[in-house]
């Protein structure tokens, strides 16, 4: 079936891996949906997040394929695992009137989103939430507002504590 | 704690540990420092060829005929992309290779400095492993790591970008013993349980079919695979990097399968129950269409890399193992099993359409492969890409004192002839006989001079049927015969709707006896049938390399043939 999955990936923090890894996807036309890399409490490890949509065996061989690079240390599936998962994104609306600022502050309040900066006529959001609820508010920036300026970071996630216990994730994975 | 050294005597101290005597390297700005240095190592074979790409491709015939690491040094920039496709080539086939490639000094990478690439940027995807070297204290343990990882689990080429600042820095002089890296874990065992359930298939079948490719040949497995074929008789196809798994004079050897596999082991492929197969990683030039692909069987599939396992072909009993190990286990319970009316149909098939060339039109490659087979009791086997390649790997004949080595994943032309010349680098004592076309032959005709030096005497029959002959068959069988681009006798002044050769044809270039006889090389031509015996003769007296131009007919075609993406049973063959 094809959906998106989500893979954290504990790679050497080396020259050159975030090319090696991302090339993989490019090379091999694995449909990359995010990919996101930062340094772990390990300095010479990076984790990163990515997310890719694909069939169930494309998906096989993609962790097989990231498995065999000496720079991988462990590939991390992460479909059908409870996880945390949460995307950075700021929107900026310019050429807003006193009523589109009324209106943004309200549509912040609902969204759980803060007003981190503003100006005469423009307004910052930042929003930190999942992706989908991410997309949902580009949506409606763009269906109510001209001109937005969007940048957003892709979802980083870490594997649940309460259900990630040996034997209760297995538990939900049936569950579900 | 030892004393500080420098980069370059470092590099040749792990040289040494490493064992290695052969050196394939090319000069240039960027790797004098280490020329300097092995200069004073006479225990070190320096190899000058007269091109980085047949420097590789020699290193990839040494590999291949030693087991042992190919060592390449060449200098940054064109001496680093030079050697490019030898890499994607030693990439595919599984060949143990080190390439050092000299690079600028640290502070000038970026800055388009004179012969600067980004060879390991380029290269990721074709490189089992590639680093810059940007640390000196860190180089000791990056060459064990090349060593390491070029030869261990599925072996391919790593790539060491080396900066000249680095050669000449003074720092740590230990070279490691070992060296441990929490990335890669080659799989070192065979899950039993999932073995015993690919044997239980096979021991139930009627119709089995045991399918062995290249990881046989890589693994050193081939006694034990005809064990277990000797044990169960259980019939054996291979694919062409997998010929040679079991001695092709073998009773229960079918031959090759795929697109000019023989009629008989494709039928047995479309037919048996169960599929045994080991090391190959189900190619599109084996599988053809998918849907079609062995679609009565239960596949088994044997390879140590688990990327191979259920990509092309979705697989019943996949087992993670090198070929060995795998091979061992099962024949503690091998016992065996009834086959007589399968290998019956089998001999059956092949009497219907056996594989055999035209014998009515004058001299065929099928001839001259033939007596090679008779002449040579043992010896190394190399071949280009092309139509003689598909012949070779029809009808040369393979046992444990014969190798064969080709360039099967990429089909490589310009592959063959330097490939032999580092064959016979590595092993000295035996004979070495290249196949070649005259296409590919002129890709890196260039090292007849390293053959030379080297005194690297081999024997290189060229099939000279004046076209590219693989697409020309192509455009003869599917093109209506529109030779578009595959004559190398076709000059400015040829018609442009030529639809092949005749009298009027110009001369063909270049003349291949006075070639060889300008290097100092020995040149034989034949043309006719009767000459073919004697040619080779002639040939193993010689103490020079030799280059034979076999005239075979202009317009011969490989069968039988599968047309791409077509069912591998749907064969043409005539």
């Amino acid at each position: 079936m094809t959906k998106n999955r989500w893979i954290a990936l504990y790679v050497e923090n080396q020259v050159g891996v975030l090319a090696k890894v991302s090339g993989l996807f490019s090379g091999k036309s694995y449909n990359l949906q995010s990919l996101t890399v930062g340094t772990t409490e390990d300095e010479t490890v990076s984790r990163m997040t990515i997310c890719v949509t694909s069939d169930d065996i494309t998906f096989e061989q993609i962790k097989k394929q990231l498995n065999r690079m000496v720079e991988v240390i462990k590939v991390m599936d992460f479909t059908d695992v409870p996880i945390h998962m949460k995307e950075i994104l700021f929107a900026k609306v310019k050429d807003c009137s006193v009523a589109d600022k009324a209106e943004l502050f309200q549509i912040a309040q609902v969204f759980h989103v803060e007003v981190s900066d503003i100006g005469t006529d423009s307004i910052l959001l930042e929003c930190k939430a999942t992706e989908r609820r991410n997309n949902e508010l580009i949506d409606l920036l763009k269906s109510k507002f001209k001109q937005i300026e969007i940048v957003r970071g892709g979802g980083v996630a870490i594997e649940s504590i309460s259900t990630s216990c040996a034997g209760r994730s297995e538990y939900f994975r049936k569950q579900n | 704690m030892a004393m500080d050294i420098t980069g370059k005597k470092l590099f040749v101290k792990a040289l040494s540990e490493e064992g290695v005597d052969t050196v394939f390297g090319y000069p240039g700005g960027m790797v004098t420092d280490i020329l300097d240095e092995l200069y004073k190592h006479e225990e070190i074979e320096w190899v000058l060829p007269r091109h980085e790409q047949g420097l590789i491709h020699e290193a990839e015939g040494y590999a291949r005929a030693t087991g042992k690491v190919g060592v390449c040094l060449v200098t940054s920039g064109p001496g680093a992309t030079n050697i490019m496709t030898g890499l994607a080539d030693a990439h595919y086939d599984n060949i143990p290779l080190v390439c050092i490639t000299g690079q600028v000094p640290l502070n000038l990478i970026g800055n388009d400095a004179f012969q600067e690439v980004d060879i390991v940027g380029m290269t990721r995807s074709i490189t089992k492993y590639g680093v810059t070297v940007r640390d000196r204290k860190e180089l000791g343990k990056i060459l064990k790591m090349a060593f390491h990882i070029a030869q261990t689990g599925k072996p391919g080429p790593v790539l060491i970008d080396l900066p000249k600042d680095i050669q000449t820095a003074m720092g740590p002089g230990e070279y490691p013993e070992s060296v441990s890296i929490r990335g890669y874990k080659p799989n070192a065992s065979v899950h039993i349980g999932q073995l015993k359930k690919g044997y239980k298939l096979l021991k139930a079948a009627e119709k089995p079919l045991i399918l062995a490719g290249g990881g046989i040949n890589i693994a050193g497995a081939n006694d034990k695979l005809l064990a277990l074929v000797e044990k169960t008789k259980i019939p054996v196809v291979t694919t062409i990097m997998g010929k040679g798994a079991i001695p092709t004079d073998h009773p229960y050897y079918i031959g090759n399968s795929g697109m000019h596999g023989r009629y008989a082991a494709n039928m047995a492929v479309g037919e048996c129950d169960v599929l045994f197969s080991i090391g190959t990683r189900f190619n599109d030039r084996i599988t053809g269409d998918l849907n079609e692909f062995a679609p009565h069987a239960q596949i088994v599939h044997v390879d140590i890399d688990t990327a191979s396992i259920s990509r092309n072909v979705v697989v019943d009993v996949p087992i993670v193992a090198d070929a060995n190990l795998a091979l061992e286990k099962l024949l503690e319970w091998a016992a065996p099993q009834e086959t007589e009316s399968w290998l019956e149909k089998i001999r059956e098939w092949d009497k219907e359409n056996p594989l055999e060339m035209r014998r009515d039109k004058g001299m065929t490659p099928q001839m001259i492969i033939e007596e090679i087979n008779r002449q040579f009791a043992e010896g190394i086997f190399v071949t280009d890409v092309g139509q003689h390649q598909m012949w070779a790997t029809q009808y040369i004949e393979l046992n444990e004192k014969k190798q064969f080595i080709t360039s099967g994943g990429l089909g490589t032309m310009g592959f063959g002839f330097p490939a032999a010349i580092g064959a016979k680098i590595g092993c000295p004592e035996k004979p070495v006989v290249c196949i070649s076309g005259d296409g590919g032959m002129q890709m890196n005709i260039q090292e007849l001079a390293t053959a030379m030096a080297q005194e690297a005497n081999v024997i290189v029959c060229i099939f000279n049927n004046y076209y590219l002959g693989m697409v020309r068959q192509m455009q003869q069988l599917f093109y209506g015969k529109r030779y578009e681009a595959t004559c190398l006798r076709r000059r400015k002044g040829c018609p442009g709707d030529c639809k092949g050769p005749g009298e009027q044809c110009p001369p063909y270039e270049p003349d291949f006896v006075k070639l060889a006889e300008s290097y100092g090389a020995c040149g034989i031509r034949v043309t006719e049938e009767s000459q073919i015996a004697a040619a080779l003769e002639q040939a193993k007296q010689c103490n020079t390399p030799v280059l034979i131009e076999f005239m075979v007919a202009t317009e011969d075609i490989v069968l039988p043939m599968v047309k791409g993406g077509n069912p591998m049973t749907e064969m043409i063959l005539k």
